[in-house]
């Protein structure tokens, strides 16, 4: 059995930025495994704009933003293979792939970094009721079927939620002749991105229904329409809002849920909230040696975040082969009133240099509000927030000396001002 | 002139088809939609029941515990699954102990391996049952299967062995000549001596093309469910049943043969024959009645709802005898449940007790078997390599969910009565059919069945020929 000393699951965005962070540690035994037919991941089925503005200092199309990565990955000869998918993981870091130009193959690996992304939440998952014909896509497939294979899904559109992917897609319909009836969004605010709700909606005057969602999907053979209701602060549709809409096809843009049945395989602890691994200030999950980065630990709003991250869980999985990572005690990051959760979950302070950077969700949209972080239930500091929305993650820096002599818990909430 | 014309290609048609391929006939099996197993056969339960539940001296009764002991070699030499995991009925109120003491005494009355167990006992052998459950009749030889494999698998065999399957043939009139009918589809016109009508729930409309009387009718009766993503643990081991009413035998839980979990069925009469849709109040009824018999249901992990039309007859049993009014033309009508446990001795029924009287059955000197399914997620690693020295299709990945690979699904595309939608791909070798529902391998199985077929990815159907997926080319 072949043993690396770094394979990487994944050769999207969060797996090439992680490479590069070992890399950079002076690891060279590195092997990334990418299922698709070339590196990227999703960024290549995003040819709009806006990638890039932190990374980069511009703004590039997703396959541009790609490929900036992808160079350094083959100028550097990193190793990868294409069209290879990972069937198996143990806890023992024994990993079997299959290629077409291999078979199947199992090899060893001294450490793993999980970059598998994610997927789409479906129209099953969430159980609207009616038909179940032609016509009915995740936003992203409708995405690949236009972007990457060159084909139309439908001439007029309804779509269920406002994801970014969602109202990219309501863009990219519209250019491509479709009609866009409609977004409709269950939560009273929008879940994507602002400036894509004006780019993407305002802008073709597509209108956005909150507090909406589909309440029926019919036609037997292909849609023919959708009913649309308002809901209730339970989230029940209200009898008596019903509105109509005459389309071929339904888009879903529902949420995005971490791609970890091969984690779970490999008995990695996923956290029931980012339906992510559990992992520490290192990105190490609950099995030794294997580290876990971008969508497939939380699900990010921007390329440019998991990139940051990833190149952290990158280094951080070079200084586990180079044995510099101490063991020692860890304490929490519990995410309380208000917050929906914290990565990372876990701190050995043994391991954080200067500072921390946490990465949190809110559960709901606020306006004038403190955060308030305490450190074993002592209030540590405030700092005031004029808005937080769930949309949009959030960063903290906490400095080493914050951490010093925590011994249970760091934990965030929402407080009032 | 074919000797038998079945007209229907589900569960029943396809088991009678398989069991005239044994002899010397000729058979034509019409099949309305792109695919067989298409409807019912594809949207129930998937349990092979003991037969403890139906009425005495019924048909169903009778055929149900025949079809029980018939599934498993039955399901050898089609080389599918069955694996006969069991079932408990179970009691949550000291009112239900009578109707479980009626049925255990009725399954020992038909020879049925049964028992009465405590709820400790039941508790034991499946943790996740209700805290309220206080007794249980265990079932042992209840099972499952994947019902549209069992089908599938069955009209290949039959078409192996020289049936001829006719797809998107919609019967439109059938004419009663003096010793043969000429049965009209929308697509062409057959000939056959005997007519076996197996059309589900459209029974009662294609007896009344040859026969004006109202022999019977057929209600669809809609079932809705849940279905639950793959479990690493099981959720049940075994089917948990609740103690049946005059509607039925109630809100099942229940572990697939592919290990992912259901829940369902309500019962509901529909004026519609194409009523497969969920709705609202049934799915929330599921969801409340499920909560009777069992605790910790993973409803987070639910993939998909679906549907399916129970073909009720007026005279609450199977129809299952030839016309006395138009002789040679066979009714196998209201196969509502157990009709699929009972689908082996049906067909049997058919040819014994009906077909025999009056055909002279010859049995063939030799029988083609059938190749099983290619089911890479399933070999050894050995195995796996051997297969792709062969062809390097079998290491392409198409479905992640499921580990499904090219190869596996060209095979299943060039076979008798073989997929020709993404839908009859899903159905036999399962892309689409795991946790991300189709959304990362649609693409890649249209791609495929474009290129085997020899069409354009834009007349790829899902399933009916008004199911097109793709509208157009984007512009250039």
């Amino acid at each position: 059995m072949k043993t690396y000393d770094l394979v990487i699951i994944g050769g999207g965005s969060a797996g090439l930025a992680s490479a590069m962070g070992a890399y950079d540690q002076g690891i060279r035994d590195i092997l990334i495994l990418e299922r698709d037919r070339e590196l990227g991941g999703i960024l290549q089925q995003c040819i709009h704009n806006g990638f890039g503005l932190i990374e980069f200092k511009e703004e590039l199309a997703g396959p541009a933003y790609a490929e900036r990565f992808v160079d350094l990955i083959v100028n550097n000869e990193i190793q990868y293979k294409l069209n290879a998918m990972v069937t198996h993981m143990s806890n023992d870091k024994v990993i079997e792939y299959v290629t077409p130009s291999e078979g199947y193959v199992t090899i060893k690996a001294k450490a793993i970094i999980l970059a598998m992304g994610c997927r789409e939440r479906t129209r099953g998952a969430i159980a609207i009721p009616g038909f179940r014909p032609a016509g009915i896509w995740s936003a992203g497939t409708a995405q690949r079927y236009l972007n990457m294979e060159g084909y139309i899904v439908g001439k007029k559109v309804f779509i269920l939620g406002s994801g970014d992917i969602g109202l990219i897609m309501a863009r990219r319909m519209i250019l491509e002749g479709a009609e866009v009836l409609g977004v409709a969004e269950i939560m009273p605010y929008s879940n994507g991105l602002p400036r894509n709700i004006k780019q993407c909606l305002i802008d073709f005057d597509i209108p956005l229904f909150l507090s909406h969602t589909i309440t029926r999907i019919e036609g037997l053979d292909r849609v023919s329409q959708v009913e649309v209701s308002q809901v209730d602060e339970n989230f029940r549709p209200i009898k008596g809002t019903e509105k109509y809409f005459d389309v071929d096809t339904v888009l879903f843009s529902v949420g995005l849920i971490p791609e970890n049945a091969l984690s779970e395989e490999a008995e990695v602890e996923i956290h029931p909230r980012t339906r992510g691994p559990i992992v520490n200030e290192s990105y190490q999950t609950s099995v030794d040696g294997i580290f876990a980065c971008g969508n497939v630990l939380h699900v990010h709003d921007l390329v440019d975040f998991v990139s940051l991250e990833s190149r952290k869980a990158g280094t951080a999985a070079a200084r586990y082969l180079k044995n510099e990572l101490k063991p020692g005690k860890t304490f929490d990051c519990i995410a309380k009133d208000g917050i929906g959760y914290i990565v990372p979950h876990k701190i050995n302070i043994e391991n954080v240099d200067k500072s921390l950077e946490c990465m949190f969700r809110v559960t709901k949209n606020v306006k004038n509000v403190a955060l308030t972080i305490k450190k074993d239930g002592v209030v540590l500091r405030t700092v005031k927030k004029r808005h937080l929305a769930p949309a949009e993650m959030e960063k903290l820096i906490l400095s080493k000396a914050d951490l010093m002599d925590c011994k249970e818990s760091i934990s965030i909430e929402i407080t009032e001002v | 002139m074919y000797d038998f014309l079945i007209i229907g290609a589900g569960i029943s048609g396809a088991m009678i088809a398989r069991d005239l391929s044994k002899f010397k006939c000729s058979v034509a099996l019409v099949e309305k939609d792109n695919d067989v197993a298409n409807e019912s056969t594809s949207a129930n339960s998937a349990i092979i029941h003991s037969g403890h539940d139906p009425k005495e001296g019924s048909l169903k009764a009778k055929l149900n515990v025949r079809g029980n002991e018939l599934y498993e070699d039955l399901c050898k030499e089609l080389k599918v699954d069955f694996e006969r995991n069991g079932c408990f009925v179970v009691a949550v109120d000291e009112d239900e102990l009578p109707q479980l003491n009626f049925l255990y005494n009725q399954a020992l009355s038909r020879n049925i391996p049964c028992s009465i167990i405590s709820a400790e006992e039941a508790h034991k052998r499946e943790p996740n049952l209700s805290d309220s459950v206080i007794a249980a009749l265990d079932l042992p030889s209840t099972g499952i299967v994947s019902p549209w494999e069992v089908a599938i698998a069955a009209v290949e065999d039959a078409c192996n062995n020289g049936v001829e399957l006719f797809l998107g043939n919609k019967v439109v009139s059938i004419e009663k000549k003096a010793d043969h009918f000429v049965v009209a589809t929308t697509k062409a016109e057959y000939l056959a001596k005997f007519v076996i009508n197996c059309a589900g729930v459209y029974a009662d409309d294609i007896y009344n093309l040859v026969s004006d009387k109202k022999l019977f009718t057929i209600t669809p009766r809609r079932g809705e469910y849940y279905l639950l993503d793959k479990q690493t643990t099981p959720f049940v081991h075994r089917t948990i049943f609740p103690i049946p009413t005059d509607k039925g035998k109630g809100v099942l839980v229940a572990r697939t043969i592919h290990h992912n979990v259901i829940l369902g069925p309500n019962s509901e009469f529909v004026e519609d024959k194409e009523s497969i849709d969920n709705t609202q109040p049934a799915l929330d009824y599921i969801r409340k009645e499920v909560f009777k018999t069992l605790k910790n249901i993973p409803l987070n992990q639910v993939i998909r709802t679906y549907s399916g039309l129970r073909p009720s007859g007026s005279t609450h049993d199977f129809i299952i005898e030839e016309s006395e009014e138009v002789p040679n033309f066979i009714n196998v009508a209201a196969i509502e449940s157990p009709g699929l446990a009972s689908a082996p001795a049906i067909s049997e029924y058919v040819l014994n007790e009906i077909i025999s009287k009056k055909f002279e059955f010859i049995l063939k000197e030799s029988r083609i078997e059938r190749r099983p399914w290619i089911i890479i997620n399933r070999m050894n690693y050995d195995e796996k390599n051997a297969l792709v020295q062969k062809d390097p299709a079998f290491a392409q990945m198409i479905c992640r969910c499921e580990h499904v690979s090219e190869g596996e699904i060209v095979d299943i595309i060039h076979r008798n009565a073989g997929a020709l939608t993404v839908k009859g791909v899903k159905r036999r070798v399962r892309p689409g059919a795991g946790r991300c529902q189709g959304g990362f391998c649609e693409p890649k199985v249209v791609a495929i069945l474009a290129r085997e077929l020899k069409k354009s990815p834009l007349d790829i159907l899902l399933d009916s020929d008004d199911s097109r997926l793709l509208v157009g080319k984007t512009k250039e």
